[in-house]
């Protein structure tokens, strides 16, 4: 008798190990894109396990290089250093664009301020403007909130509205886009920055790309037309091409009923013909 | 006059019991050398490594360095640069500033609890409050550091007029929080452990209640106090998830108390899932964690000492 329990629970245990798992790990600026992904593509593929993780685009790299995911989401293109590691690891990197996003300035509603250029956002995230009355607004300090340094969104922040400049000391830095908003929204003198997909409840500030264009809103129109001067693409990195599973989940993640999933979760669906650029055959 | 033998009978089933708890006892002793060496280890390449050292050696760490041509020398943490920099002392003084601040808060309130509960309070109450200010031990940091972020942040803000929410003051606030029950349970200990005769000499020489546990017990207490002092700043130190929801984490050299900090603590906390293996980046947060680990072990093994030793005394045995 315990000779048959001990057979039936290491088949049980194996039928489990065997079901396709497939994780995803990286970005908190995708996280909820997978995980709606996730949801809705094991209801339809009962016999499929996905997991999925945040932790930051730099956490999710850092797994796939040392082979702790299968999937790594990332809200930027890794680094010349992640290639060079990759290289030296024998790992075979490919990169497939799974939308669009853009990166909001959040202010306070009390906030006077109605638009920022890049030049006066890089001023204000560098130090060099620290009081809001240099942008028209009241007699007050900048309250500085940021992301913590292992974030896609900080790197992608850094390299180009800083243009690779180190951000003020006085930074405070928060655990996801989400914490953000909600310390903007306590903070009536606070500015933060942070995916386009979480300013519910904060005024996202339209931004000029310099002082001769128009201050352009963080709207899904203006990302896709690529109007909005502080947008990028969320990228999926695998080691290797994938196959089987994996390559299933991608192909629908990237068809119109996935982008439309991604678009109805507040992010930005890619253009069609780069979708299907996409997809493997 | 008898051949009596008194050795004891070699019996092999006792012997490997005893063995056997030895060992037992042994792992946890292992087990904490092992922990330590092998953070020391991952943090070596920085006394030892040339490349490291350029980057981020100790007086790097230290002393206040010039990173760009032109610009004045200062202290700063910012690992991911185009020029890497690695100042732990904006750490240090958002740790201590923490630190500082919870025992300001938690002394007066660990201290005063233990004060009426063993001195003051109808044995009937005593029952209640000693379970109850434990059950603050209870409360997960990560309970507390929400409770910070959310409420605590607002209310000071509000009500002292804070140029920043989240602060050194709000954490150590809550900090204050997860001491006060380290404090209470060994001060209280200690003033219940003053013998009877010292206070009924007291009385019989005319001292009132309040004369009887100021003059005293609480002296007599004093060396149990210190070590829950002690042992509540280790515990302060240490501490990560409160510092890294409620303090802002900027690193910054300020001495005002309502500053954003960062500590040493949230800093790995935060670093530690991204850096590359074997960088230089990497090599300082386990540094940092060698300098935690450090500091908490000794207050932990000096606040053990003192209670140890006044124990001792109070049963009798002399040093």
């Amino acid at each position: 008798m315990k000779n048959l329990v001990a057979i039936m629970l290491t088949v049980a245990v194996a039928a489990t190990v065997t079901a396709g798992t497939i994780t995803l790990k990286g970005s908190d600026t995708m996280v909820r894109l997978g995980q709606r992904w996730a949801e809705e593509y094991m209801k339809a593929h009962k016999d499929v396990s996905v997991q999925v993780s945040g932790g930051g685009s730099g956490t999710g790299i850092a797994a796939l290089l040392n082979g702790g995911t299968d999937i790594c989401q990332a809200s930027r293109d890794m680094k010349p250093q992640e290639y060079a590691d990759a290289e030296a690891k024998k790992l075979k990197l490919h990169r497939v664009s799974m939308a669009l996003d853009g990166i909001a300035v959040f202010v306070n509603d009390a906030n006077q301020v109605k638009e920022l250029s890049l030049e006066q956002l890089r001023g204000i995230y560098t130090g060099s403007i620290t009081n809001w009355k240099e942008l028209g607004g009241s007699s007050h300090v900048i309250v500085l909130y940021g992301r913590e340094n292992n974030s896609g969104t900080y790197g992608y922040f850094k390299e180009h509205v800083l243009k690779n400049e180190d951000f003020a000391d006085v930074t405070q830095t928060l655990p996801g886009t989400a914490a953000v908003v909600s310390a903007v929204v306590n903070d009536k003198f606070g500015i933060g920055y942070g995916g386009v997909a979480w300013d519910k409840g904060v005024r996202a500030l339209p931004i000029r790309k310099d002082d001769k264009s128009a201050a352009i809103e963080p709207t899904v129109d203006n990302i896709i037309k690529g109007a909005y001067p502080i947008s990028r693409e969320l990228y999926w990195f695998f080691n290797g091409v994938p196959s089987g599973d994996m390559k299933q989940f991608l192909n629908w993640a990237l068809s119109d009923e996935g982008q439309k999933i991604a678009q109805a979760t507040d992010y930005v669906p890619l253009p069609k013909e780069k979708a299907q650029a996409g997809v493997i055959q | 006059m008898n051949g009596y033998s008194f050795k004891k009978k070699f019996r092999f089933r006792e012997f490997l019991g005893e063995k056997f708890i030895a060992a037992n006892a042994m792992v946890a002793l292992v087990a904490i050398a092992l922990i330590f060496l092998f953070i020391f280890k991952e943090a070596i390449p920085i006394l030892t490594n040339p490349d490291v050292q350029k980057e981020a050696g100790i007086s790097r760490m230290v002393f206040k360095q010039q990173f760009y041509e032109g610009r004045e020398a200062k202290w700063s943490w910012q690992p991911n640069s185009d020029v890497p920099k690695y100042s732990l002392i904006p750490l240090f003084i958002g740790t201590i500033k923490a630190a500082l601040i919870a025992m300001l808060f938690a002394i007066p309130l660990g201290v005063g609890a233990a004060i009426y509960s063993s001195e003051f309070a109808p044995p009937r109450l005593r029952e209640v409050i000693k379970p109850v200010i434990e059950l603050l031990a209870g409360i997960p940091s990560v309970v507390l550091g929400f409770f910070a972020l959310i409420v605590l942040a607002s209310w000071l803000q509000n009500t002292l007029g804070l140029t920043y929410r989240l602060n050194a003051l709000n954490a150590g606030i809550a900090l204050g929080i997860t001491v006060v029950p380290v404090i209470f349970t060994v001060a209280e200990d200690a003033m219940t452990a003053v013998p009877r005769s010292l206070r009924d000499a007291a009385t019989a020489l005319g001292a009132n209640k309040w004369q009887v546990s100021f003059t005293m017990v609480l002296p007599a207490a004093l060396p149990g106090i210190a070590a829950g002092f002690v042992l509540g700043f280790g515990r302060a130190i240490g501490e990560t998830m409160i510092v890294l929801m409620a303090s802002g984490n900027a690193a910054i050299v300020s001495a005002s108390l309502t500053d954003s900090i960062r500590t040493f603590s949230a800093t790995i906390a935060a670093e530690m899932a991204e850096v590359v293996f074997g960088s230089p980046h990497y090599n300082v947060l386990f540094f940092i964690g060698t300098l935690l680990f450090a500091i908490t072990f000794l207050t932990n093994l000096g606040g053990d000492f003192i209670l140890t030793r006044l124990r001792e005394r109070i049963q009798g045995r002399t040093r």
